[in-house]
């Protein structure tokens, strides 16, 4: 929303996808009437188990899976009426590697801006800009079947923004990737969107929808079961779990306050902490019987469990 | 924001220039083999076995041949580059690239046509550099030849396109050139003038679209044609224009492209 004088202006949301339908070939429906907005400048989470329609509805956006019925605009530009204009105001990095394995990273990225209008001398100033920011400026004339598993995703990324969309859709970029370059990427995608590039984002790890997005939808059987804030659908998540690991053993503990445990084995115990309830007391009477706490963990990612829920009530 | 225009035309420039990479990277496996191909038929013909056959339509046997060679080089590479290309784009699926961009459907089917001409026209011009070492050639109507060439090698690219686009496996765009586009090359009089044939074969002949380009070209080539040239020349058109609505229907529809 920005404001002109006195007078208020509504900027058209990022993505707005209106009964979105799609039956393929085999009758197989994949969704089934999705309604979705993402507003300009989220990161926004699609979640869902495998074969949900979360890549049948990236697909229909990026013009690569043919709608059956719904609408879909871009920053308020009808994909149907003006194909080219709102193509050009999204990025999309696929889940699986799809560009040209024998033609160098520079080339694939010099293409990809000619394919988006952007003459040679310019595309090359804007490679060399984006490849510096993804680390791979100095790999710039490989083969790119050469790069590593990480350095191929990176490049993926590289290649979508090179026409700098406003949008850009991922889908689960981070699959197959370590840790390291996780997190990188983590980091690279959260600045990006800082700097007021709307994401979306479907992945797998639901740590990093928790720890990325601002917003999120759950899609499941081509029908979103779950859209809110990030914040909103953990906080539905009334008691959280954890696992203490004790330096001595818990034999004679049945009872930790006013919380009941669940003994694990002789030196670890489970804790359920409702909400509005802390764990203080835990730690008085573990000091008063004496026991000393090694370590301390969640026993499950807290959104994981909420999705499996939404998943198993949906089904 | 830039106009429409001009982003079809960078557009259109980055497919061609991807594709005469393309095949230029690859020198030794499009350039070189039928170049060596060709210049085997022109020892064959041109000093055992021309000599025995004679002459042909009033001409040197390897004359006559020649610019049958010469076409059938061009038709053979200007579709094999498209449907390789294409199907290769497919495969690995890198056409993604193209069909998320806002390139539009007839920029995408030039762009790959004019890539399959360069290469005809390529292999032709590399040909002709061979038939002169075993034949003196010269060139009758540089229109009629040059527009020839440049409609059939788009006629071909166009059916490359097509195979390319319904082609699900590598056997798929093997299929056509070696049952179809062979022995029609081979029967549409490269090697004979169809007036030698039998009155049921003469006219069996007539319904092979190769037979026209080929008498097309060699009428360019040494004024000599089986079939009426005018005729042949409006074939061609025809086929191109058939071709290329079939084409943009199908890119329309996203047939073997969008699910």
């Amino acid at each position: 929303m920005a404001f002109v004088s006195n007078i208020m202006i509504f900027n058209p949301p990022a993505l707005q996808m209106t009964n979105l339908r799609k039956t393929y070939r085999g009758r197989v429906t994949a969704l089934r009437g999705v309604s979705l907005t993402v507003q300009e400048g989220d990161f926004f989470a699609l979640l869902g188990p495998n074969g949900a329609g979360k890549s049948t509805a990236i697909g229909i956006i990026s013009s690569l899976v043919l709608k059956t019925a719904g609408e879909i605009k871009i920053f308020g530009v009808d994909v149907d009426k003006e194909f080219s204009r709102a193509k050009s105001l999204i990025g999309v990095v696929p889940q699986e590697i799809n560009f040209n394995q024998f033609e160098t990273v520079n080339d694939i990225i010099l293409n990809q801006a000619g394919y988006y209008g952007i003459d040679r001398p310019d595309a090359q100033k804007r490679a060399e800009k984006i490849l510096k920011q993804t680390q791979l400026w100095d790999r710039r004339d490989e083969i790119s079947r050469n790069l590593s598993g990480g350095m191929k995703r990176r490049l993926m990324i590289s290649r979508a923004l090179i026409h700098e969309p406003r949008l850009l859709i991922l889908d689960e970029p981070t699959a197959g990737v370590d840790i390291e370059v996780r997190r990188s990427m983590w980091k690279f995608l959260t600045d990006l969107n800082k700097s007021g590039t709307t994401i979306i984002l479907t992945t797998h790890y639901l740590e990093e929808a928790e720890s990325l997005c601002r917003n999120i939808a759950i899609i499941d059987k081509g029908e979103i079961v779950e859209n809110t804030s990030m914040q909103l659908l953990l906080r539905k998540l009334g008691a959280e779990s954890f696992i203490f690991d004790c330096t001595s053993s818990i034999s004679t503990l049945s009872k930790l306050g006013d919380h009941q445990i669940r003994k694990l084995d002789d030196h670890r115990f489970e804790v359920t902490v409702n909400q509005g309830e802390n764990l203080n007391t835990v730690f008085e009477e573990l000091s008063k019987s004496g026991i000393k706490i090694q370590s301390m963990r969640n026993k499950s990612n807290r959104l994981e469990e909420l999705f499996l829920g939404l998943v198993a009530e949906s089904a | 924001m830039q106009s429409l225009k001009k982003t079809q035309w960078i557009g259109l420039k980055t497919i061609i220039r991807k594709e005469i990479t393309r095949f230029s990277r690859i020198w030794m496996q499009t350039l070189l083999p039928p170049a060596i191909t060709m210049s085997l038929y022109f020892i064959l013909f041109s000093t055992i076995l021309g000599p025995r056959i004679g002459e042909m339509a009033g001409f040197d046997y390897i004359q006559f041949i020649a610019p049958g060679i010469i076409m059938m080089s061009v038709i053979t590479n200007s579709y094999s580059n498209v449907v390789s290309s294409f199907f290769g784009a497919k495969f690995q699926r890198h056409i993604e690239e193209i069909l998320v961009a806002p390139v539009s459907n007839e920029i995408i089917l030039l762009g790959y046509v004019v890539g399959g001409v360069c290469r005809g026209i390529a292999i032709g011009f590399l040909v002709t550099l061979v038939a002169l070492f075993f034949t003196d050639l010269s060139i009758h109507s540089y229109t009629v030849t040059f527009a020839v060439v440049l409609l059939t090698s788009t006629l071909f690219s166009l059916c490359g396109f097509l195979n390319a686009v319904f082609a699900r496996s590598f056997d798929d765009i093997s299929i056509v050139p070696t049952f179809i586009l062979a022995p029609m090359t081979y029967l549409g009089g490269v090697f004979y003038s169809v007036d030698l044939l039998p009155s049921f074969w003469y006219q069996v002949s007539l319904f092979n679209p190769i037979l026209y380009m080929v008498n097309a070209f060699r009428y360019g080539m040494l004024g000599h044609s089986d079939i009426n040239v005018t005729y042949a020349l409006l074939a061609i058109v025809t086929f191109v224009v058939l071709l290329t609505i079939i084409c943009l229907d199908i890119l329309k529809r996203g047939t073997g492209l969008r699910t």
